[in-house]
């Protein structure tokens, strides 16, 4: 009787060590001395330094942070719009425009790839930093509008129309009472947004041009090449930022209950 | 109090196929306490929303002061609500919620804070400008809420259903210090409520709503003492509604529960049988069975009915007692 209550417990340790083992080994193999991955050479920050040298790295850094800023920063608004509109409606088609919404979610990023390729070189537009922007703010929308829409479900309809009642425009309730108490909602799902825009490799890819390169693009470009430690280096360094900014995320959600 | 300030002209609203409002008019008079009185359901908020602008009629027309004001915008109208569920800006201080309405009409800052506190002391919360709204009670909230409508000296006050959250003590404190406030300012209060005693107590005239219409509209002494219908008869003091025959024809009399004679020597025509006793409230409340078959109940304060369940006793009223009803 005793094996049977340990081996849920035996199951779980085992799921747990197959998900995290590999990150666990990247972070531990990014601090080895030594160049071949699998021989341990002793504790050495030599490849933080390596990295921190890397022009094409730093370029790259900086065109993944303005692009994951700019895309959650449009689709902060385009999200909340929606949500905020969407909650005002009563009407049948409702459920399906909201359905409709969220399913870049759903949809394997390599479809919508391929539909943001064919698409954007059907209009013309030239590959590089627009059309990643664009690719990057429709995938982002729906984590926005769905915490939004959660926060408005949760709202109290009588404080919008109290603020009304005191001689508030519609405008003007919307920025004195919706908007400030919907913040939390549209923080935490712009982190959200800001983390899944930073890590993304299959979507950039379609869109990109040849001359824009994104951190993830270039770790998958340099890995043809085999797994240097200097990539471990750096996926631990994006690991440690998408982790603090989801925790973020999370602290902020909690916080609005 | 012979001014109408606000006129209601036979509005109707409906809420998909159901109709919530069929056609009621009123006219409220200047300075007047008016309660509209009703169960869940009657309409009454939705007439209330209609007056703050929440809600547009789908035909008829509201009145402020002469002025068509039906299409009117909520926040263009002279006219504040103290919500149900009190509605205070969680994210806004006690003071920020009172002087919301005068920030907004551009009222400069240091009338605002004297105004705020000016109306913080008429509810009796001096000194709570700097707290937030969730560390308040619910009397508290309750008292801010009425703060934040009258620190914007309205024309009409709406309140909807403000106490009924309250617990019993709470609530009777309230109920004068409302109708002390209203006398004080002398604004027009336009007052929800399902509980009878507290129209009463509060009330210039009583509107006593059932199913969208306005069955009677009266001072508390007119629909408690002369009930037009048998549902006024039957929500306000609880009547009893007997059918009997009078000059050859059938009529409805509603008689109040003490007024119900049992074993008198006179008025005393009919036989029934006692079916229940029970004590509550400071009342003994006895349920007859007449020969015809309806049940009235008899009501005395203290105990002092003497019958036993089961027995067979004399029953009938004081004719003055009777007030004939509509069915």
């Amino acid at each position: 009787m005793k094996n049977r209550t340990k081996l849920p417990n035996i199951y779980l340790g085992v799921i747990l060590v197959i998900m995290y083992l590999p990150i666990v080994l990247t972070v531990f193999y990014s601090f080895n001395e030594s160049k071949i991955s699998s021989i341990w050479g002793g504790f050495s920050l030599k490849w933080y330094e390596e990295l921190m040298g890397d022009r094409d790295l730093k370029e790259a850094l900086r065109n993944s942070l303005i692009l994951a800023a700019l895309s959650c920063s449009a689709s902060a608004v385009i999200g909340t719009l929606g949500a905020v509109g969407m909650s005002r409606i009563q009407s049948k088609s409702k459920g399906i425009v909201e359905y409709i919404s969220t399913i870049p979610i759903m949809i394997p990023e390599i479809i919508l790839g391929m539909v943001f390729l064919a698409f954007f070189s059907l209009l013309g537009l030239p590959f590089g930093m627009t059309t990643l922007v664009l690719a990057h703010t429709t995938f982002c929308i729906p984590y926005i509008f769905m915490m939004v829409k959660a926060r408005l479900i949760g709202m109290d309809k009588s404080l919008e129309e109290a603020a009304r009642d005191l001689g508030a425009s519609p405008v003007r309730a919307f920025f004195d009472i919706v908007l400030p108490l919907i913040m939390p909602a549209i923080a935490s799902g712009m982190l959200l947004a800001f983390a899944m825009s930073f890590d993304d490799v299959v979507i950039s890819i379609f869109v990109t041009g040849p001359k824009t390169n994104t951190l993830p693009i270039k770790i998958y470009t340099k890995m043809k090449t085999g797994v240097t430690p200097e990539i471990n280096a750096l996926s631990t360094v994006i690991l440690v930022v998408t982790v603090f900014l989801l925790f973020l995320s999370s602290r902020i959600k909690k916080k609005q209950k | 109090m012979s001014e109408v300030l606000l006129d209601l002209v036979d509005i109707k609203k409906s809420f998909g196929d159901v109709e919530v409002l069929k056609g009621i008019s009123l006219g409220i008079h200047k300075g007047e306490f008016i309660t509209l009185l009703g169960s869940s359901g009657c309409g009454k908020t939705t007439t209330l929303r209609i007056i703050a602008g929440l809600e547009t009629p789908d035909s008829g027309k509201v009145l402020l002061d002469g002025k068509d004001i039906t299409d009117m915008e909520p926040h263009k109208r002279d006219v504040n609500t103290v919500f149900q569920n009190y509605a205070l800006f969680p994210h806004m201080t006690v003071a920020a919620n009172v002087g919301y309405g005068l920030k907004i009409r551009k009222v400069p800052k240091e009338t605002i804070a004297s105004e705020v506190e000016k109306a913080l002391q008429l509810v009796q919360l001096p000194g709570y400008d700097k707290r937030m709204p969730s560390e308040l009670s619910g009397g508290q909230r309750q008292r801010v809420a009425i703060a934040r409508a009258i620190v914007n000296h309205p024309q009409v006050l709406l309140l909807d259903e403000p106490l009924g959250a309250l617990d019993l003590q709470l609530r009777r404190q309230m109920q004068l210090e409302l109708k002390r406030l209203q006398k004080k300012l002398g604004i027009t209060f336009i007052y929800i409520t399902h509980d009878q005693e507290e129209a009463i107590n509060m009330s210039d005239r009583i509107v006593v709503m059932n199913e969208g219409v306005f069955e009677q509209i009266g001072t508390p002494d007119e629909v408690y003492n002369t009930p037009k219908s048998s549902f006024v008869a039957r929500f306000i003091g609880n009547a009893n509604i007997i059918t009997c025959q009078r000059d050859g024809r059938a009529v409805t009399l509603a008689v109040r529960s003490e007024n119900i004679l049992i074993n008198d020597p006179d008025n005393c025509p009919y036989t029934a049988t006692v079916l229940e006793k029970s004590f509550a409230g400071g009342m003994l409340r006895v349920v007859l069975r007449l020969q015809s078959g309806e049940e009235i109940v008899a009501s005395r304060h203290g105990i002092n009915i003497k019958t036993e369940v089961g027995e067979t006793v004399h029953t009938g009223w004081n004719p003055e007692h009777a007030v004939e009803v509509e069915e």
